[in-house]
């Protein structure tokens, strides 16, 4: 058990380590001179090199990497050049909004997708499961940012009930907060239950071809009960994966919705950045988000061998 | 080939999703084929005379606020989400596919260095990386393929080293390898014919991504720029004027998601025609 | 005193040429404590005939005919009783170990599952039956811990589990699906010996489902012989393996390899059944053997022979059963 963990973390600081590398290099080397790209094509020479003084970029590359990278460790997002404060800052008044809007939904998404997934695996080719694959269907060809247009042109322009955007603030009371958290919840959230509902169900079906379950019938258990007893648990690898996977979409889709309903967090704040070319800012916001997205999966593997058994030894199955 | 192919049409047309979403996809792809050489109106024309008019005789979807013919908007915008779903895929399968095989053949430290490469890519956001790429490169309809195709490659790289390493234990690969050919050969000569049923289901789903992806892209400002239309764009012009066109933000959208879901089902037809082969080869 | 009784058994899958009924007219009648092997090659029917026993068959078959136990028919049962039966009545131990478990459930709470679920017995008395069921499989919990996962354990370890997991309602049947045929040579012996024994010490009846004469000879007192879906021979096991009646019983003993002195006279190959296994949709109008059979006449081709009672114990189905001079 101890080496399966060893290895587990091992592989995730090289894949951090890596993906540090990864954006800087997009970021940093690709664009050539970074402080060109942020000032803008018609800068001057004196504030070019004023920049490039206070970005210390004339410093060897490898030692660039290094002290950012150590920067990072020691929780230093360095100051973001439009605001003037620092990213870290910026980020905690972002992630308030997003983390709490990306955890509503990926909640809600399980809620609806897993059920549903169950109810069409155990009335497999009946009208039920007809009616969650249509579902499921719908749900994945919607681009979500047309759902969330959609759900506000009915229930903010048509039916008046909710706003059509913005963010009340925390301090207005969790009623005005939940207010507008949801629209933004359910464009969220339905897409990523139906890609979930058409996982579970398909590894349900194929759980249930298995050996095991007609070993389980053989017992008297009744096809509800293997399914629930038996199935379930050997169907929640395929699906926690896509759980897992389904974070990193999550957070994709956080900043088309909150474009769309004009949401102050984190996704806003990535595409402001890059709008006003705030290298500092994207640099540090990519490569924290892609870290979480990282994590996510580290802990989604910790999450199968809490599951399956079989994993736990270590390598070999 | 040709048999097959006959084969296919066969099993399918019994088939309810590739039915349907076979005529929808095919529909979409003449409309953008269509777009090439006729256009109600150009979409260019800029009228500020006639603009945000509701659907009527003159104009069968009614207008944008530049007065521009939706209808025409939505045909041109076809082609364009084709060009970039398409050229994305080429650069999927066409990076995607020979490391999978690569992988598959080789096994070892190449297929570990192609596998963490592949996890990498997955840990990127889409969207955030697309995002990142096109910010440095500049938005444009080039860039989003590009950002949209990277994205492709660790799929079908993925997908077929899979299909392939499960064709490698297969017997008549041993005698292939029996009767001395090198492993590129036999990828080339008999894996690859033998997964190519599994890319050509995948690819249809990807390019149903793709166009989501596409429009995702032009909605942020960042994919195709005017004057070509894009769905996507369509979509974010029509936001700021919802309280008033609303029909606006319904078109675009519609089109999206009828065509990706064309796509999707006739992924999904056409799995179920060519994978019963597959299924009972693994 | 007659536990089972198995009338006109037809059976009609689903299979990618339509319907095809894969048992027809299947007859057999066991009695308490009776140890009876099927026997026959792969894809005669004698899995299909275990799951008909069992209701085990896929949703879109079609059964007919009558299966009686302890009075009663049970295909002609809800759900809901003919699961109080399974596992309960009648256990039912499958040919592949390596699969037949589930890997994420520990073996203790399989083992307990159908306790549970038929006795209801509270928490400290199912823990004994467990670890009185491990005792009797040969996995001492001592050594074998009730938390200990399936894929911790051998084949022939996996199966004892299965074992016990049949048995652990003290059924009045028990049906061994091919129990020993994945599992090592070495291994074998020991899991027949044990499903003997257990069959043994409770009076448990037996269905004993093998293509290896060898096991059936050791484990069965009855026998019956099938052929693509039919029962061509069924009688007593020493009478049917040493006066075998029909010519497709005789075919497969020959095919045993025999070494030294115990070879057959004049015996130097190998002998096979000539021709091939008719495919389910090409089964021939009359005897299933006909093509292979030295002995065919036109009434074999024309009309599917009916049961030959010889002797108390043993029945044939055939126009030409073999006699003694036949097998010289």
């Amino acid at each position: 058990m101890r080496i399966f963990l060893a290895k587990r973390v091992f592989t995730l600081l090289l894949t951090l380590l890596v993906a540090t590398l990864v954006v800087f290099v997009v970021l940093e080397i690709l664009p050539g001179d970074p402080a060109a790209v942020m000032l803008g094509i018609n800068a001057e020479t004196d504030t070019l090199n004023a920049l490039r003084e206070e970005l210390g970029l004339n410093r060897p590359v490898w030692v660039r990497y290094a002290s950012w990278v150590a920067d990072l460790v020691t929780g230093n997002l360095g100051i973001s050049y439009t605001y003037d404060v620092p990213v870290s800052e910026l980020i905690l008044s972002r992630i308030i909004v997003s983390f709490p809007l990306a955890l509503l939904a990926m909640t809600l998404s399980t809620l609806i997708a897993i059920p549903l997934g169950v109810i069409a695996a155990s009335n497999h080719n009946k009208p039920m499961d007809f009616l969650v694959m249509s579902f499921s269907q719908i749900g994945i060809a919607i681009p979500n940012f047309w759902f969330a247009m959609l759900l506000t042109l009915l229930f903010s322009v048509t039916l008046r009930l909710l706003p059509a955007g913005g963010f009340a603030g925390w301090d207005a009371g969790i009623v005005p907060v939940l207010k507008s958290f949801l629209l933004p919840t359910i464009a969220l959230a339905l897409p990523q239950a139906a890609i979930l509902a058409r996982v579970t169900r398909s590894a349900l079906l194929e759980v249930l071809q298995e050996d095991f379950i007609r070993t389980a019938r053989a017992k008297g258990i009744t096809n509800q009960g293997a399914l629930w007893k038996h199935a379930l648990r050997n169907a929640l690898i395929p699906v926690v994966t896509i759980m897992g996977l389904q974070f990193s979409f999550l957070l994709a889709g956080t900043i088309i919705i909150e474009n769309v309903f004009y949401l102050p967090g984190i996704g806003r704040l990535i595409f402001q950045a890059i709008s006003q070319r705030d290298l500092i800012v994207v640099k540090n916001l990519v490569i924290l988000l892609s870290g979480a997205v990282i994590m996510i999966n580290f802990m989604v593997d910790l999450l199968y061998a809490f599951i399956d058994p079989r994993l736990r030894e270590g390598e070999d199955v | 080939m040709f048999s097959t192919l006959a084969e296919v049409l066969r099993h399918g047309l019994k088939n309810r999703s590739f039915v349907i979403g076979g005529t929808i996809s095919l529909l979409f792809f003449l409309i953008a084929f269509l777009s090439y050489f006729w256009t109600p109106y150009p979409v260019e024309d800029i009228n500020i005379a006639e603009k945000l008019l509701i659907p009527g005789a003159k104009y069968l979807l009614g207008t944008d606020h530049f007065g521009r013919d939706i209808l025409s908007m939505l045909i041109q915008g076809a082609r364009n989400s084709v060009i970039v779903a398409f050229v994305a895929i080429g650069i999927g399968i066409g990076c995607g596919v020979p490391l999978g095989l690569m992988a598959a053949a080789k096994k070892g430290w190449i297929d570990e260095l192609i596998m963490r490469f592949n996890d990498l890519t997955f840990a990127f956001p889409a969207l955030i990386s697309a995002i990142m790429i096109t910010a440095i490169l500049g938005p444009g309809s080039v860039n989003s393929i590009i950002a949209i195709g990277i994205f492709n490659v660790p799929v079908f790289a993925r997908v077929a080293r899979g299909a392939a390493l499960s064709i490698w234990k297969r017997e008549f690969i041993l005698a292939a390898r029996s009767a001395g050919k090198g492993p590129f050969r036999i990828s080339v000569e008999h894996i690859l014919p033998n997964i190519s049923s599994m890319l050509i289901v995948q690819a249809t789903i990807q390019f149903a991504l793709g166009i989501l992806a596409e429009a995702g892209l032009s909605y942020l400002g960042l994919g195709t720029q005017p004057p070509m239309p894009s769905w996507g764009k369509m979509l974010n012009e029509a936001q700021t004027f919802m309280h008033f066109a609303p029909q606006l933000a319904i078109y675009p959208g519609l089109a999206i998601a009828l065509t990706v879901m064309g796509l999707n089902l006739f992924g999904d037809g056409l799995r179920d025609v060519l994978d019963p082969k597959l299924r009972r080869g693994r | 005193m007659t536990l089972l009784q198995v009338q006109d058994l037809c059976v009609t899958l689903n299979t990618a040429h339509g319907p095809q009924e894969v048992i027809s007219h299947i007859n057999f009648s066991m009695d308490a404590g009776e140890k009876l092997g099927i026997v026959g090659e792969s894809g005669c029917g004698k899995s299909i005939t275990a799951l008909a026993l069992m209701s085990l068959l896929p949703l879109d078959s079609q059964t007919k005919g009558k299966i009686i136990l302890g009075g009663q028919d049970i295909l002609k049962l809800d759900s809901r009783k003919i699961c109080s039966i399974r596992g309960n009545r009648i256990g039912m131990i499958f040919q592949e170990p390596m699969t037949a478990l589930n890997p994420v459930k520990q073996i203790g709470a399989q083992i307990s599952e159908s306790i549970y679920l038929h006795l209801k017995l509270n928490r400290k008395q199912t823990l004994e039956r467990v670890t009185e069921l491990m005792d009797k499989v040969g996995l001492p919990v001592s050594r074998f811990g009730l938390n200990l996962y399936p894929h911790q354990l051998s084949g022939g370890q996996r199966q004892r589990v299965m074992i016990a997991m049949a048995i652990a309602c003290n059924p009045d049947i028990l049906i061994a699906d091919e129990p020993t045929t994945a599992l090592d040579v070495t291994v074998q012996e020991q899991i027949l010996d044990l499903i003997r024994e257990l069959a043994d010490s409770s009076g448990m009846a037996l269905i004993m489902i093998s293509h290896d004469l060898g096991v059936i000879a050791q484990t069965t007192q009855s026998v019956m012989v099938m052929y693509t879906g039919n029962s061509v021979e069924m009688g007593s096991t020493v009478d049917v393996f040493q006066n075998m009646l029909h010519p497709y019983t005789y075919g497969l003993f020959s095919a045993i390899p025999h070494v030294g002195s115990s070879a057959l006279p004049g015996r130097k190959r190998l002998s096979s059944i000539p021709g091939q296994v008719p495919e389910l949709h090409l089964r021939p109008e009359g005897c299933n053997f006909v093509d292979r059979c030295s002995r065919a006449s036109k009434m074999c081709k024309a009309k599917k022979p009916m049961a030959t009672r010889v002797s108390d114990h043993h029945q044939v189905w055939c126009y030409h059963p073999l006699s003694r001079e036949d097998k010289r």
